[in-house]
């Protein structure tokens, strides 16, 4: 999995700087709002097409995943191979079952489209949220009470990182014979939670050392106080940043295991693309459209992610 | 237009030559404007100063007021966009710079005119050796080889007295302490024997017995060259020794010029006066500290008339509605008082009262 | 220099240990069994499974079996297959060149194209061209890497014909190209948008300022001064990302039936050969060590303020 995080402290000031450094302050009857991080973060990202498009594609997922039944009457998993045996694709036909044409199985592939879209984001959800949850609380454990602690799960994190995620999911997934969604999850998280565990310790170790935390700490404010609501809101902004990258590439990772035989029970995005290869030199439509909807998902999270990292560093405004 | 030329260029100094035609550096109307994405900041508007040979041009202000930007301006290191020069002329040697190509302005820049910067650590590049950063001033302008520009790098180094200057040269930025690296910036800004230095708060990150020894060599050294400098910063103390004439800023304007000792005498506008007044003194230990009420203006809501006018103790109504320009001073029988000028509407009273 | 290497050997042994243990646990509670698995369709001979059980030691308990491997892995000795006997170190060295110059060749492919899109796009930021770049590194991202594959092979192989679909010889570079770009896109777009984010920060910086300031030509800033501060964060990727091309040559190696190391993984994983996986698993671990040994060292070199205590 690719670590994006970036951690190095180029100091950028802006040649406007001293200007800019004015601008905040009220001379004569003009009244700002003070900005808070998330407060501008959120100005920002209103305007960000990036961000715009990106969620209103990830909440239409949503919606086709909780309610599939709503966007076609066809059922994904019955195939008439004597009428429909890999029909072209209608593509005007708009939401119907022939919209995409058929597979090899004489299966409606839009349906399977549409129902294969639980299955990806139950995957992509499940595995960020317990990786933030559980990742996270091992990276601010290391991250704020060091010593031990830190050495032990830096450690441990060492040497999840050395094994090659692919393969690591590849092994666990060959040896159930069941592969469900929370095996999928399981398995996924079990690999992945050192991502979000060094992203949280290397932002808690920063913001520990912030004069802020420090003015805290004179002011009589303990352990829990300190750590909950001067470290844990500020270090929150790379991991939800990492969180929702990671969101899509756990949806990549779920395909491709699906594409390489190790699918979950289910309908399955990857799995359609993996049977599409059989028929796929005179056929290319039973590839492109599972493809490119399972790509679509991942560039939604990837341009949510995004967008809100370039709202969330003033860096580069 | 809000201001008026003044001919600060004939300040009464030991060693200019005293015409204004004979000013190394003209700043004549000087706008400087920043489009960001709260709206335009008018950094500078309309200023006007000059600096001859071997004179020292203080000039003095806030963070805010437009010292920094204007220096950019001269050196050409505006980033545009977001900013952007509307209307004036910056004559050097009496060619505007502002209408020059960008490869005849490069060659000015580090030849010509130099500049030292406020912070040494982050102005010095992290990754390459002093030696490098100093050598590269004689190998882009003069086409040294590479051998050649360390000998002169470790020459300049001894001349801003750093010791061991050999075993340093290749030595990198984090590893001198601050008034070293600030002798560093100091050495590559005279590297190739400028004609004007802009030294922009060339001070304020030191220590304060590091700051007079930087002072004194920045002073020595340009007398030694006989260099223009324009010396930038907030601090009226580092002034008073070296500077020959002062142009104090406010919310991008010149408020007041005037020779050095003048001004520190008779402040002719309200704000110097605040300034003056605002320096601990001994001889008044135990009273309170006097201090400008409010805060500098947002500049992009400038106040209307005098920006000044919110925190001035004589404000009136004229002084609301009106910007004051900037008016030649005089005695109060009307002798000239060479080189002072006020962007005041009640110069008079404030220098006579 | 030599006791920070010395330091960082030391420390690598804990976490190779750590990583082949886990490996080697979670293979090992694979259900399938890779002896009975020599009879085929056909009921095993139970007295002649227990005897091959006990000659390889598999009959041991599971830590008793983890010694004997990693005494075994400290004479070079990686086991033998179970089916048909022969040496797994024999069967990698034979399968790692070619993932090793696959590698290489996407590794290469990412360095170049990676690192030249995002100094374009860092140096013109907010342009046509940084916004055609920033767009084509999220379509890349998002496009799962054996979606792009069958693509590439239905319409570079099948399609237009300019390269056979699957590669008929494994030791031919020209045959690996198809591959390696598909291999390297991901990491091209990583490397790309990294270079870009890290050149739009440091473009910024006061030194840049200074460097004009110096009346430097445009292309020394940008050469001499911008990038050699801008590509520190990039080395860091690019080293770890050795590991991961090895690793992720699994897909790739599959649609374009290439015979490294990913293909046979998957052999292994179909034959429940545990120890091959761990073996495999064990090289790719070393080569990851390694390589995160070496960026640390190169940041040193590219970066004098960080020091090794």
């Amino acid at each position: 999995m690719p670590d994006l995080t970036k951690t190095e402290t180029a100091d950028a000031p802006d040649q406007a700087a001293e200007v800019t450094a004015a601008e905040p302050r009220n001379g004569a009857g003009a009244v700002g709002k003070p900005r808070s991080l998330w407060g501008d973060a959120w100005r920002d990202l209103r305007r960000r097409p990036l961000f715009i498009i990106g969620s209103l594609l990830i909440v239409l997922m949503l919606v086709v995943a909780a309610w599939p039944g709503l966007f076609t009457s066809a059922d994904p998993g019955s195939g008439d191979l004597a009428n429909h045996f890999l029909q072209s694709p209608n593509l005007t036909h708009f939401f119907q079952p022939d919209w995409f044409g058929y597979d090899g199985q004489g299966r409606s592939i839009y349906a399977r489209v549409v129902y294969g879209t639980r299955n990806s984001l139950l995957v992509g959800f499940g595995v960020t949220i317990t990786i933030t949850l559980f990742g996270g609380l091992m990276g601010m454990l290391a991250g704020y009470f060091g010593g031990f602690w830190d050495s032990l799960i830096s450690r441990l994190t060492d040497v999840f990182f050395g094994i090659p995620f692919l393969l690591g999911a590849m092994v666990v997934l060959n040896s159930v014979d069941q592969i469900t969604v929370p095996v999928v999850i399981g398995a996924l998280a079990f690999l992945g939670w050192t991502q979000i565990t060094r992203v949280m310790r290397g932002a808690v170790i920063t913001n520990k050392h912030a004069d802020y935390v420090t003015a805290a700490r004179a002011l009589g404010a303990g352990t829990k106080r300190i750590l909950l609501k001067h470290i844990l809101p500020n270090a929150m902004a790379p991991v939800i940043v990492i969180a929702t990258i990671a969101l899509g590439t756990y949806i990549v990772a779920e395909s491709t295991l699906a594409y390489l035989g190790l699918g979950l029970n289910g309908i399955s995005w990857g799995s359609d693309i993996n049977d599409a290869t059989q028929n796929i030199r005179n056929n290319p439509h039973v590839l492109f459209f599972p493809a490119g909807m399972l790509s679509l998902t991942v560039l939604a999270f990837i341009m949510l992610g995004d967008a809100v990292r370039e709202a969330l560093d003033p860096k580069l405004r | 237009m809000t201001s008026m030329e003044i001919k600060t260029g004939s300040a009464p100094s030991s060693r200019s030559g005293g015409d204004d035609s004979g000013a190394l550096l003209d700043v004549r109307d000087l706008h400087v404007e920043f489009h960001t994405r709260d709206g335009v900041v008018k950094a500078v508007n309309g200023v006007n100063y000059n600096v001859s040979s071997g004179e020292t041009l203080a000039v003095l202000g806030e963070s805010g007021s437009g010292k920094s930007v204007t220096a950019q301006a001269i050196m050409g290191i505006v980033d545009m966009p977001p900013g952007k020069i509307p209307q004036g002329e910056i004559l050097f040697r009496g060619q505007d710079m502002l209408k020059m190509s960008n490869e005849e302005r490069r060659k000015i820049r580090g030849s010509k005119i130099a500049m030292i910067f406020q912070d040494a650590l982050s102005s010095l590049n992290p990754v390459l050796s002093v030696g490098y950063q100093l050598g590269e001033m004689f190998r882009v302008h003069e086409g040294m080889s590479r051998k050649q520009a360390k000998a002169k790098a470790v020459e300049l180094m001894e001349r801003v007295k750093i010791p061991a200057a050999k075993d340093r040269v290749n030595d990198f930025p984090h590893q001198f302490s601050g008034g070293m690296r600030q002798r560093i910036m100091i050495a590559m800004a005279l590297a190739l024997e400028p004609d004007l230095i802009i030294a922009d708060e060339p001070t304020t990150a030191l220590d304060v017995t590091v700051q007079a020894q930087v002072m004194d060599l920045l002073a020595e050294l340009q007398q030694e060259y006989n260099m223009g400098l324009i010396l930038i910063t907030h601090d009226l103390g580092v002034v008073a020794d070296v500077a020959d004439k002062i142009a104090v800023m406010y919310a991008g304007r010149i408020v007041e010029t005037a020779p050095v000792h003048e001004l520190y005498k008779r402040p002719a506008h309200p704000y110097t006066r605040g300034l003056l007044d605002s320096i601990p003194r001994l001889d008044q230990k135990g009273q309170e500290l006097y201090a400008i009420k409010g805060l500098p203006p947002n500049l992009l809501h400038v106040p209307s008339g005098c920006p000044f006018n919110p925190r001035c103790p004589k404000a009136q109504d004229i002084c609301r509605t009106e910007v004051p320009p900037l008016v030649p001073v005089t005695e109060q029988d009307g002798t000239d008082l060479p080189g002072r000028g006020s962007a005041c509407h009640f110069w008079e009273e404030t220098i006579h009262g | 220099m030599g006791r920070y290497v010395a330091r960082r050997l030391l420390q690598m042994i804990p976490v190779f240990i750590g990583t082949t243990l886990l490996i080697f646990l979670m293979v090992n509670v694979l259900p399938g069994d890779p002896v009975a698995a020599l009879w085929g369709d056909k009921p095993p001979d139970p007295a002649q499974v227990a005897q091959i059980k006990h000659d390889r030691g598999l009959d041991l308990p599971l830590w008793q079996q983890y010694l004997h491997y990693m005494w075994g892995l400290l004479q070079g000795d990686f086991g033998n297959t179970i089916a048909g006997n022969r040496p797994i170190l024999d069967e990698i060295t034979a399968a790692l060149p070619v993932s090793a110059r696959l590698a290489a060749m996407a590794w290469t492919f990412e360095l170049v194209v990676g690192i030249a899109l995002g100094v374009i796009a860092g140096i013109r930021r907010g342009r046509i061209i940084d916004n055609s770049v920033t767009l084509f590194t999220l379509l890349v991202i998002s496009v799962p890497i054996f979606v792009f594959g069958l693509l590439f092979q239905l319409l570079f192989g099948n399609q237009l014909g300019w390269v056979t679909p699957t590669v008929q010889n494994s030791e031919d570079m020209a045959q690996l190209l198809m591959p390696a770009l598909v291999l390297g896109l991901v990491g091209l777009a990583y490397v790309a948008r990294l270079t870009r984010t890290s050149i739009a920060e440091n473009i910024k910086a006061d030194y840049m300022r200074t460097a004009v300031a110096k009346g430097l030509p445009r292309r020394r800033i940008v050469s001499r001064h911008l990038l050699r501060n801008s590509l520190i964060p990039v080395v860091t990727y690019l080293g770890t990302d050795i590991g991961t091309l090895m690793g992720g040559a699994v897909v790739t190696e599959g649609i374009f039936n290439v015979t490294g190391v990913g293909n046979l993984l998957f052999q292994a994983l179909a034959r429940r050969e545990g120890a091959v996986i761990v073996g495999i698993v064990t090289v790719m671990v070393l080569v990851y060590l390694l390589a995160s040994l070496l960026v640390d060292l190169l940041y040193a070199v590219l970066d004098p303020r960080i020091r090794y205590a």
